[in-house]
């Protein structure tokens, strides 16, 4: 089973299986939108030098490799990347499930770089607040921006993203699942 | 859930497994730049030391402060039970001023079990080791740090298949003896006790291990050799014969480490009473001794226990 499944499974509302009810994206379209958001991370940053990747645990991980590799292949630069799991510095523990496969790797310390941060779906925002948190913990870094595949509306805080794949309006109790085949919408059938 | 940590018994292989597997993500926030994480904010953690103990208390202490938990120490030497407070009325008291843990050595085996039954729900009690009982996160930790030492990190499935671990000294008083034959045996290793007739508990024949007088003939087989302090305090007159003649048998001499296979590790859980168990010059100087080791990982292990019990909300796998 992916540990995205596994993850999802352990999150409120707790089990049942993942039932998706429509395709928001396919491969090519998700490969496109990271294609963008790598042209425009390099815009934004007048290069990359000083740029990390951090992906966040687990779902940010295959996207952060992706992007990385469209960044080798835009500029012929290999940005550091690194994951970070955010699980001991959540507001809801005990609410998250601890997933002890989700390593913490930062491979440079972050202090005076640019860190972008990755995640797959960007909902209420308490994750990113902790990813924050846990950044602080391995330096000081000069800016932190956030690149994510969807932003799915529903923030409790005041969080934004810089880079973004797609906005898509969903409902509450509904489910995004980013995949390495796309992205699909659902809700959780017990 | 497990509430409670008294012996690894009730954990079973998977629920070692899964604290193992915990334990590496804490040893990784052990090396970070700042090893302090946000995890047990307003939680409280009472350490009740009835016993000496420097490592354990210091341990569990700096594991809980590592997760952000606040710590009270009651150590019962300054404390009123020297009014003749019982032990009951003292976890009372700290019940009352709302801590989320106990953890408690004592002297008496089945003390911790004995508090479980007073506390209300939502305290958890973890066993720094009662009496000849049981010493549950030492060995967790000795597990642990052998398995990082042969096979790196633990990950979801830690094994020590294959590993001959002997356990050298007063097996009949050591509570850490029960405990690591539970981990290492759990965890698949084949393990050898070697000490004494006398320091060798009545029952030993249904303990899932070997058993030798000769430690000469058991030393080149071995991957772990782990020493024992013998406990001159818990020693009933006689049970040796003098400290001279264990020396002679079991000490681990200059002579005797040369025996060790050149892959060999050396454990001890400390206090080192050098010269007796083992010559001093020995664990200065063989290169493979992980008695630092296994202190840095018991603060890990400490903390994947106290998250595990306290915070994470996780079900054991």
């Amino acid at each position: 089973m992916r540990v995205a499944d596994r993850e999802r499974r352990m999150t409120p509302p707790f089990g049942g299986v993942f039932v998706a009810t429509s395709t928001v994206l396919d491969q090519a379209q998700v490969h496109r939108a990271l294609t963008r958001i790598s042209h425009e991370i390099i815009e934004k940053n007048r290069g990359l030098d000083n740029i990390v990747l951090v992906a966040l645990q687990t779902g940010g991980a295959q996207v952060a490799e992706h992007i990385a590799q469209l960044l080798f292949e835009i500029e012929g630069v290999d940005v550091p990347t690194g994951t970070i799991d955010v699980a001991l510095y959540r507001d809801d523990i005990g609410l998250r499930p601890v997933m002890p496969e989700a390593e913490t790797t930062i491979p440079v310390d972050l202090t005076a770089k640019t860190v972008v941060l990755v995640d797959d779906v960007l909902f209420t925002g308490r994750t990113i607040r902790a990813a924050l948190d846990a950044l602080n913990d391995f330096g000081r870094p000069r800016a932190v921006q956030l690149a994510v595949v969807i932003d799915r509306g529903h923030r409790e805080l005041p969080i934004r993203p810089d880079f973004v794949g797609k906005n898509l309006p969903t409902r509450r109790e509904e489910v995004v699942d980013v995949n390495p085949e796309g992205v699909l919408l659902g809700v959780m059938r017990k | 859930m497990i509430r409670h940590l008294l012996e690894l018994e009730e954990l079973g292989v998977e629920g070692i497994q899964a604290i193992l597997q915990l334990t590496d993500r804490f040893v990784e926030v052990g090396e970070r730049a700042i090893p302090k994480v946000p995890a047990l904010r307003g939680k409280t953690v009472a350490n009740m030391f009835f016993e000496d103990s420097t490592r354990t208390r210091l341990s569990f202490d700096v594991a809980a402060k590592r997760l952000s938990a606040d710590v009270l120490t009651f150590s019962a030497s300054s404390s009123s039970l020297n009014k003749g407070e019982s032990i009951r009325d003292s976890v009372e008291t700290l019940e009352a001023m709302g801590i989320n843990a106990i953890v408690v050595r004592h002297g008496s085996s089945g003390v911790p079990q004995q508090i479980t039954r007073w506390v209300n729900e939502g305290i958890s009690v973890i066993n720094a080791g009662d009496g000849w009982h049981a010493h549950p996160t030492q060995g967790l930790l000795d597990a642990y740090t052998v398995c990082e030492h042969f096979r790196g990190p633990a990950g979801p499935a830690a094994s020590l298949q294959g590993l001959h671990v002997g356990l050298v000294g007063d097996i009949l008083h050591s509570r850490v003896a029960r405990s690591d034959i539970q981990a290492y045996t759990a965890l698949g290793a084949t393990v050898t006790l070697i000490a004494p007739a006398t320091l060798l508990p009545a029952d030993i024949s249904t303990w899932p291990v070997r058993v030798s007088q000769d430690l000469d003939q058991v030393l080149p087989t071995l991957d772990v050799l782990g020493l024992l302090r013998v406990q001159k305090e818990r020693m009933v007159e006689g049970s040796i014969g003098s400290i001279r003649e264990y020396i002679e048998e079991f000490s681990l001499t200059q002579r005797r480490v040369k025996l060790l296979s050149d892959t060999a590790v050396i454990t001890h859980p400390g206090p080192v009473v050098r010269g007796v168990e083992v010559t001093g010059s020995v664990l200065d100087e063989y290169p493979r001794v992980l008695k630092n080791r296994q202190v840095s990982n018991g603060v890990a292990v400490r903390m994947a226990v106290l998250f595990l019990l306290l915070g994470s909300g996780a079900e054991l796998a």
